[in-house]
């Protein structure tokens, strides 16, 4: 069954999600990877405020394709979260609500999602010419000269993913494989 | 000595460049087909038809299947009796890298410096790998190879006790560590032997040759459809979400090497697998 879910996201959403929801996601959201959770977390660290308000937001961890002439944007596919978990656990204290990406978290961010209340949700990767699709209005808020890696405020409409950790601690990852497991190693 | 432009070259890849990043190999295809029908997970065989939907979408619409669209590698055969005029091979790769990424809406994805980190903007340099052959052609192959996959790529010098035996748990050892940030369902490039560098290469090479076909070696085919048997029932499963797809091929390449030494090399490449081929 898929459940839909409005952004920005708030506690009573986010305590009915678990592990293995697949969920269809519908509002404001923002972008950031690499260079991006660099700049953000040096920010910080000099006292300076965040580009934009990230409490009870969603970040997307996705560095689109060039949008082609008359497209919202280009490919926006997920990019590998554990990239961004040395900076996750901060912005959960500051408030970030929920993640979307792909592959592993470390146990620091599976145990701030708990602490802070929060969810990971995973898209397909690779998937990134259907995901476009889910994208309606993009505006660049902040880094703009990181390119591909600028933060950019993106409207989705039923935009799919799968949770991935809850905050009750569910790992689907996990689940999952063990389902599916016929060979230890 | 037969002739061949810049020109020639440039154009060639950059077409190259955008085809492989819109058109899924029927290779793929196939292997998706494939894997479709004996899917274990209803949640895997979403995955794999939301790929298959994927991929039509970037043929049909010209845009690319992946928003990493990858570090562009090269392998080029240079026939010694063909003659480049009108600037050299590598600039000529590059430019056709430019042009093709550019002009085709591609990410750049190449940072310049590996320290100072600044995007290169044009996707260049390309990763280029030359050999010369006999003839008079230039056969030119390419692959837009996404980070993710290769970021979780391993390489170990075993020890020549370690055998057959240690060389398998290594390979499924790299796929398990993987899990889902590779994108599975995944290609697994092998290359046992060579040296150092060698062997990282022959890894790299053995995800040229289409999903499906065998090492021509008996021995090396055997193992890689007993690796592929195995890797499958890890439970891994398309996206890392469980299932009993998580690759849709093993390629091994082998070659000689030092009496003191067994070195493995596994390069994964995700399930957007793209590689094209042509002929100068
Ligand atoms: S690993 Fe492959 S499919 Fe996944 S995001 Fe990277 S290039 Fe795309």
């Amino acid at each position: 069954m898929l459940k839909t879910i409005i952004l920005p996201l708030d506690n009573n959403t986010v305590k009915e999600l678990r592990a293995g929801d697949q969920v269809r996601i519908t509002g404001t959201l923002y972008t950031a990877r690499d260079a991006a959770h660099k700049r953000m977390a040096e920010a910080l660290k000099k006292g300076q405020e965040l580009p934009f308000d990230i409490k009870n937001q969603v970040i997307y961890y996705v560095g689109p394709t060039p949008a082609k002439p008359g497209q919202v944007i280009g490919s926006a596919g997920p990019t590998t979260s554990s990239r961004m978990d040395a900076y996750t656990p901060k912005l959960l204290e500051l408030g970030l609500k929920g993640m979307i990406g792909k592959g592993y978290r470390n146990n620091q961010v599976k145990q701030a999602i708990r602490d802070y209340r929060a969810v990971y949700f995973a898209a397909v990767g690779g998937s990134a010419a259907l995901i476009a699709k889910t994208i309606k209005k993009v505006e660049v808020v902040a880094y703009e000269d990181l390119g591909t890696e600028a933060i950019r405020k993106m409207e989705v409409q039923d935009f799919p993913a799968i949770v991935i950790n809850d905050m009750y601690g569910g790992d689907y990852y996990q689940e999952g494989v063990d389902r599916y497991r016929k060979l230890g190693v | 000595m037969r002739k061949i432009t810049y020109q020639e070259v440039v154009d060639c890849v950059a077409t190259l460049c955008q085809e492989a990043n819109y058109n899924l190999g029927e290779d793929v295809f196939k292997a998706f087909e494939t894997a479709l029908r004996t899917e274990e997970s209803p949640v895997g065989k979403d995955v794999l038809q939301q790929l298959v939907d994927n991929a039509n979408v970037a043929a049909a619409e010209h845009v690319p299947m992946c928003q990493d669209t990858g570090t562009a590698v090269f392998m080029v055969e240079v026939g010694q009796d063909c003659h480049i005029v009108g600037g050299i091979l590598s600039e000529a790769i590059n430019e056709g890298v430019r042009k093709g990424y550019g002009e085709g809406y591609l990410r750049s994805s190449i940072v310049g410096d590996p320290l100072k980190r600044q995007n290169t903007g044009d996707n260049t340099p390309a990763v280029i790998h030359t050999e010369l052959v006999e003839g008079d052609q230039i056969t030119i192959h390419m692959t837009a190879k996404g980070g993710g996959a290769e970021n979780m790529s391993d390489m170990k010098m075993l020890k020549p006790s370690d055998g057959l035996e240690g060389i398998k748990n290594y390979i499924l050892d790299i796929v398990k560590v993987a899990g889902p940030n590779a994108c599975p369902p995944l290609v697994v490039g092998v290359g046992i032997g060579g040296n150092f560098e060698r062997c990282a290469f022959l890894a790299k090479k053995s995800l040229f040759r289409p999903i499906g076909e065998r090492n021509p070696d008996k021995t090396i085919a055997n193992l890689e459809e007993e690796l592929m048997g195995q890797i499958n029932r890890l439970g891994i499963g398309p996206q890392g979400l469980g299932g009993s797809t998580t690759a849709l091929d093993v390629k091994i390449e082998a070659e000689a090497c030092h009496i003191a030494t067994l070195p493995v090399a596994v390069n994964l490449n995700c399930h957007a697998s793209r590689h094209q081929v042509a002929i100068l």
